[in-house]
């Protein structure tokens, strides 16, 4: 869920912006110069799978995959969502200039943090119920975490937002659930046709 | 994925500098964004209309690229006349309509339209690959810039392996729906897209060090400072001049 230009205030929106720039230094900081053709073209594949809708009754969800993103990315999260973000708004006029830093904050720190917490079970070595549920895990919180953010953002706004920032997070509830059910599966088929992916050789 | 640049139209802020515009884009938002009286407010969308205008994009690709942030601003229509506290107006049902609430909802539309239209003339006057190249000169990392440049190129690319991957699939009579068997074989084309992004960055970046990558991009057309942008510059100044001292006349 993108922020617009416009809604939030001034300080959150600063706020916003500095965490993100301290976590995208950190991420670059991680980053080898010889890694960045690696990087764009894995940040292309995932702006490309995060556009596909998926059919949840009669409506549409589309994927986020910050879940996925942090498991194999960690840190070189912030910068790649970065990106993809700066990308949606040039292209798709999906969020904007001034709300690029929020916005990114909202969807990688969640990243970030579904990769300490559940990183250490998504691997080719750990037994396959482990796998599936941290994998899981990995892909509902991120999710989870992102719409909480999200919610905050608008609630530290003004009190009148909480409605508002209540439904949204209410929203992102099935889509937790799919994307949990698909961060797992994706995984495992990772698991299985190219398991040094997960265990980060290449990344 | 229906992804055009509009750059192709020779209009007056085609020939303005890009990293001229960048600047003049990201002060004009951050001016807006912090502003909040109305007249200020509707005056900035005035002149990022007319801005737009002299730039020459049809009506229609305005209005749709301006879809994006109007659903956000819909949705918060739905909410914030209700919910914000102050003197009531007229009641829908049981819920009052207050007065403060209305002017917060119309602030907020007029800020993320005017914005946006702000940001449209910018991206419809400037190819994608030249704004990465200005925002390098800007000083911004390096690092990064060449993962914009990277990300960009491979989107198309990537996109239509997913193309393929989802014709596969039809020809082989795959129908959506609300079950377990669809999300799995969409968790598979998201797999099989990383697997195909991670093998295809192996072999380009062999193929760029085989030819002797060394880490730069180089342009052949080069940034300068002419007159159109010295002009621009400082009617920038002065519209942001004047949208301040109003906005600063209109607290105190």
């Amino acid at each position: 869920m993108h922020i617009s230009e416009g809604v939030l205030s001034p300080a959150i929106l600063t706020g916003g912006a500095a965490l993100t720039a301290i976590g995208v230094g950190i991420g670059l900081k991680c980053i080898d110069y010889e890694e960045i053709p690696y990087m764009g073209i894995l940040t292309a594949g995932f702006f490309v799978a995060s556009l596909i809708h998926l059919p949840v009754g009669p409506s549409s969800v589309h994927l986020i995959l910050n879940g996925m993103l942090g498991l194999i990315l960690g840190w070189k999260a912030f910068p790649a969502i970065l990106v993809g973000l700066a990308l949606q708004a040039l292209l798709f006029q999906f969020g904007g200039i001034t709300t690029l830093g929020i916005n990114t904050l909202n969807m990688a720190l969640p990243a970030v943090t579904c990769y300490y917490l559940f990183g250490w079970g998504v691997k080719k070595s750990s037994g396959r119920l482990v796998f599936i549920i941290t994998a899981f895990a990995a892909g509902c919180c991120a999710v989870l975490f992102a719409g909480i953010l999200v919610g905050l953002s608008l609630y530290l706004n003004g009190k009148a937002f909480l409605p508002a920032a209540k439904l949204l997070v209410a929203v992102h509830l099935p889509v937790m659930l799919i994307e949990g059910i698909l961060t797992a599966t994706c995984a495992l088929f990772l698991r299985k046709v190219r398991p040094d992916i997960l265990d980060g050789l290449y990344v | 994925m229906a992804v055009e640049e509009l750059t192709n139209i020779n209009s007056l802020i085609n020939r303005i500098d890009p990293r001229v515009k960048i600047i003049e884009v990201f002060f004009f938002s951050i001016v807006v964004a912090v502003s909040n009286s109305l007249p200020v407010l509707l005056s900035a969308l005035i002149i990022s209309l007319g801005i737009i205008l002299t730039a020459g994009i049809p009506a229609r690709e305005i209005f749709r690229r301006l879809v994006p942030v109007n659903i956000m601003i819909i949705f918060l229509w739905f909410f914030l006349p209700f919910t914000t506290e102050g003197k009531s107006l007229f009641n829908i049902g049981s819920l009052a309509v207050t007065h403060e609430g209305l002017i917060y909802a119309c602030r907020i539309s007029i800020k993320s339209n005017a914005m946006m239209l702000m940001l449209i003339s910018l991206i419809a006057s400037t190819p994608i690959f030249t704004l990465g190249h200005a925002i390098l000169e800007l000083k911004m990392p390096k690092k990064l810039v060449h993962l914009f440049f990277f990300t960009y190129r491979y989107i198309h690319v990537m996109d239509k392996e997913y193309v393929r991957l989802i014709n596969a699939i039809k020809m082989r009579g795959f129908r959506p729906g609300t079950n377990l068997h669809t999300y799995r074989t969409f968790a598979y084309i998201v797999g099989m897209l990383l697997i195909k992004s991670f093998d295809r960055m192996q072999r380009v970046r062999n193929a760029m060090l085989c030819r002797g990558f060394k880490g730069n991009f180089y342009t052949i057309r080069n940034f300068s400072f002419k007159k159109i942008d010295a002009i621009s510059v400082a009617l920038m100044i002065v519209i942001i001049m004047l949208l301040g001292i109003m906005e600063w006349t209109e607290i105190t």
